[in-house]
C-alpha cells in the first residue's frame, strides 16, 4: 500500500485486520511526513520513539479482538498532559513542563491502542482563533490558493492543519467557543464536540471549566464517531463528567434521516453574509431535506448576544483557573532583581510568561469579577447564558432534531490579516460556534465545499444533549450528500 | 464606563501581571474596546432570570471519604523551578 498515511482511521482499521499493513508501517509513514511539515508546523513536540514503540506493541497484540484504535497513529493538542512529554499549552509559562500524569482522554485513547505521533500546535491556553497566539509561532494551514500562508483557524489550528495535511491519521482537540468546528471547518476536515460532560476534562489544561470539553478531529465523520466513542464516559476525577452509557457511535452511522426535522436558526443569517457561506448553507439544508429531512424555519432571538456573553463567562473562568501560574509549582518562573519578592515574582513571571492575548483576557476576567462589577457584568452575563440555552431548549421542545448552520463567517484568512490590536474583530470568528458551548450542547462541522476563491468551508449541526450519536448519522448523510473529496495540493 | 489609566493599573496589581507604565494607556485602550462590546449585554432583559450554575445539571457523584491517593512527593516536586529539601521554594515572604 501506498500514502499509508493518507489513510482514514476507518481504513486504516480495517487494512491492519485484514494484515495488509502493520502499524508501525502506518507509523512510520506519518512520522516521515511530520519529519517534512516545514512551515505548517503542526506538531510543535514530535514523539517517534514513543510513536514507534507503541506502533511496535500494537502489532504484537494483533487485530483480532479489535481495540476500537489499535495501532492508529493519533496526534495529540498541546493543551492534553501527557506523562513525560512537554504539554505546555502553546504558553512560555509552561516551558518544559513535562506531566507527571497522563490526561483522562489520552490514557483511554491510548487504552484503546492508539499511537503517539507527538504534541499539536494550538493558540496559546485555548484562546485564539487563529493559532497565531502560539508560543511556537503560527501553524499554517496546508490549504493555499495564491502567495500567502493562510491560518488554519483556532484554537486547535496544530490539529486541523495535521489532519488535513495527511500528517496524522487523527487528532484531538478542544472546544471552549469553537476551537475544534472552527478550524475543522476552515481545513476541509470533521470535528465534533459533544455535549458538556460527554468527556472527561481531567489532565486538560483549563481554560474556561465550564464551557471546555474535548473532542476528535478527523477527515471523515466514520472517524469521529469512532474516536468519540472511545474519548468519551464518566470518569470519577472530572466532577462535571457524566455518569452516562457510550453509545457505539460509529453503529449509529445508518445514513438513514427521514422523518428528521432540522432548524434553521433565522438570526444566523448576519446582515452582509459572505456570499459563498451562504449559498453553501442553503444547499446543505437542500441536500438534507434531498435525504428525507424536514426542513423548518427557527428563532434563537439571544443569539447576538452569545459572543459578548462567551467573553465575560470565558475570561473570568481564565483569570481564574490561570492563576495557578505562579512561577512556583510548574513551569518557569522569570529572573528576579535583588530584593525582589513573592509579588513581583508573580508579576513578573505571568508578565514574562503569557502572550498579549492571554493577559488581556486575565486582565479582562478579573475586572469583570472584581467587586462593584461582578453584578453588572459576571451575573448579567450568567443569566444571559441562561437564555441562550433557553432558546434552544424551545427550539428542541418543538421538535426540531438538529439545527443546520454555518460554522465559520469566512473561509480562512492570511497570517496576520486580522491585527493583532483589534481583538474584538478576531472574536467575531466564533461568532456561529460559542452559542453551543454556552448551551453545553454538541455541535460538529462538516465540509460543506468549496469558497469561490477555492478554499474549504464547513456547515455546523448542533443536536440535542447527549444525543450525539443521532447527530452524527445527520453529519454522516450530509458528507454522504455533499461528496466533498477535495484535498490540498502538497507545496509545504 | 471608560477605564482609564490608573483603572489599568490596578487591574494588572490584581491580576499579577506587570505591566509597565508606559503601556498603560494602551492597555486601557483595549479594554474599553472589549468592554464596550460586551456592554451590548445591558440590552437584554434579565428580570427574573437566574444565572445560570451548571449548563447540564445533575447531581455531583458521592464517593466515600477516604485516601485515594498520596506518598507523591517527589512528583509533586517534580516541575517546580526551584525546590529544595522537599519543599516548594519562593523568595523571602516574611522580613
Amino acid at each position: 500500500m501506498t500514502d499509508l498515511n493518507k489513510l482514514t482511521i476507518a481504513e486504516a482499521r480495517d487494512a491492519l485486520k485484514k494484515g495488509e499493513t502493520t502499524s508501525v508501517a502506518i507509523t512510520e509513514a506519518c512520522l516521515s511526513e511530520i519529519e517534512a511539515q516545514g512551515v505548517l508546523n503542526a506538531f510543535v513536540h514530535k514523539t517517534p520513539e514513543i510513536a514507534l514503540d507503541m506502533a511496535k506493541a500494537a502489532d504484537a497484540r494483533g487485530y483480532a479482538d479489535g481495540a476500537a484504535l489499535n495501532g492508529i497513529p493519533l496526534g495529540i493538542k498541546d493543551l492534553f498532559c501527557t506523562k513525560g512529554v512537554d504539554s505546555q499549552a502553546a504558553s512560555g509559562i509552561l516551558n518544559g513542563f513535562k506531566p507527571e500524569y497522563e490526561s483522562t482522554v489520552t490514557t483511554k485513547l491510548f487504552a484503546s491502542g492508539a499511537v503517539m505521533l507527538g504534541k499539536l500546535n494550538m493558540d496559546e491556553f485555548a484562546m485564539g482563533s487563529s493559532n497565531e497566539s502560539s508560543v511556537y509561532g503560527p501553524s499554517v494551514n496546508p490549504w493555499k490558493v495564491d502567495d500567502r500562508n493562510l491560518i488554519p483557524g483556532g484554537s486547535s489550528g496544530g490539529s486541523a492543519s495535521a489532519v488535513a495535511a495527511d500528517l496524522c491519521i487523527g487528532a484531538t482537540g478542544t472546544d471552549t467557543g469553537g476551537s475544534i468546528r472552527q478550524p475543522a471547518a476552515l481545513t476541509g476536515t470533521v470535528g465534533i464536540k459533544p455535549t458538556y460532560g460527554r468527556v472527561s476534562r481531567w489532565g486538560i489544561i483549563a481554560y474556561a471549566s465550564s464551557l471546555d470539553q474535548a473532542g476528535p478531529m478527523t477527515k471523515t465523520v466514520r472517524d469521529s464517531a469512532i474516536m468519540l466513542s472511545a474519548m468519551a464516559g464518566h470518569d470519577m476525577k472530572d466532577s462535571t463528567s457524566a455518569d452516562l452509557a457510550v453509545p457505539d457511535f460509529e453503529a449509529a452511522l445508518t445514513g438513514d434521516i427521514k422523518g428528521k426535522t432540522i432548524g434553521i436558526p433565522r438570526e444566523y443569517r448576519l446582515d452582509g453574509l459572505n456570499a459563498d457561506v451562504a449559498k453553501l448553507w442553503d444547499q446543505g439544508a437542500e441536500m438534507l431535506r434531498d435525504a428525507g429531512a424536514k426542513v423548518v424555519d427557527i428563532s434563537l432571538p439571544h443569539t447576538k448576544y452569545a459572543l459578548p456573553t462567551y467573553y465575560v463567562i470565558a475570561s473570568a473562568e481564565a483569570s481564574s483557573n490561570l492563576a495557578r501560574y505562579d512561577g512556583v509549582r510548574f513551569g518557569e518562573r522569570a529572573k528576579l532583581g535583588a530584593g525582589d519578592g513573592i509579588t513581583e515574582m508573580y508579576e513578573k513571571t505571568r508578565a514574562a510568561g503569557f502572550g498579549p492575548e492571554v493577559q488581556r483576557r486575565i486582565m479582562v476576567g478579573t475586572y469583570v469579577l472584581s467587586a462593584g462589577f461582578y453584578d453588572a457584568y459576571y451575573n448579567r452575563a450568567r443569566k444571559v447564558r441562561t437564555l441562550i440555552k433557553r432558546d434552544f431548549e424551545n427550539a428542541f421542545a418543538e421538535g426540531v432534531d438538529a439545527i443546520l448552520a454555518p460554522a465559520t463567517p469566512s473561509p480562512a484568512f492570511g497570517i496576520g490579516e486580522v491585527s493583532d490590536h483589534d481583538p474584538v474583530q478576531m472574536y467575531l470568528n466564533d461568532v456561529f460556534t460559542v452559542t453551543l458551548n454556552l448551551a453545553g450542547l454538541p455541535g460538529v462541522s462538516v465540509p460543506a465545499g468549496l469558497a469561490s476563491n477555492g478554499l474549504p468551508l464547513g456547515l455546523q449541526l448542533i443536536g440535542r444533549a447527549w444525543e450525539e450519536a443521532d447527530l452524527l448519522n445527520i453529519a454522516y448523510t450530509l458528507e454522504q450528500k455533499t461528496g466533498f473529496v477535495a484535498k490540498p495540493e502538497k507545496w509545504w | 464606563m471608560s477605564i482609564d489609566t490608573e483603572t489599568a493599573r490596578r487591574v494588572a496589581k490584581l491580576a499579577r501581571i506587570k505591566v509597565e507604565d508606559d503601556a498603560l494607556p494602551e492597555l486601557a485602550q483595549e479594554f474599553n474596546a472589549i468592554l464596550g462590546f460586551i456592554e451590548q449585554l445591558e440590552e437584554v432583559d434579565v428580570d427574573g432570570v437566574e444565572p445560570m450554575t451548571s449548563v447540564t445539571p445533575q447531581r455531583l457523584k458521592r464517593r466515600e471519604d477516604v485516601v485515594t491517593d498520596g506518598d507523591q512527593q517527589e512528583a509533586v516536586l517534580k516541575n517546580a523551578p526551584d525546590a529544595r529539601e522537599g519543599f516548594f521554594a519562593v523568595p523571602k515572604v516574611v522580613e
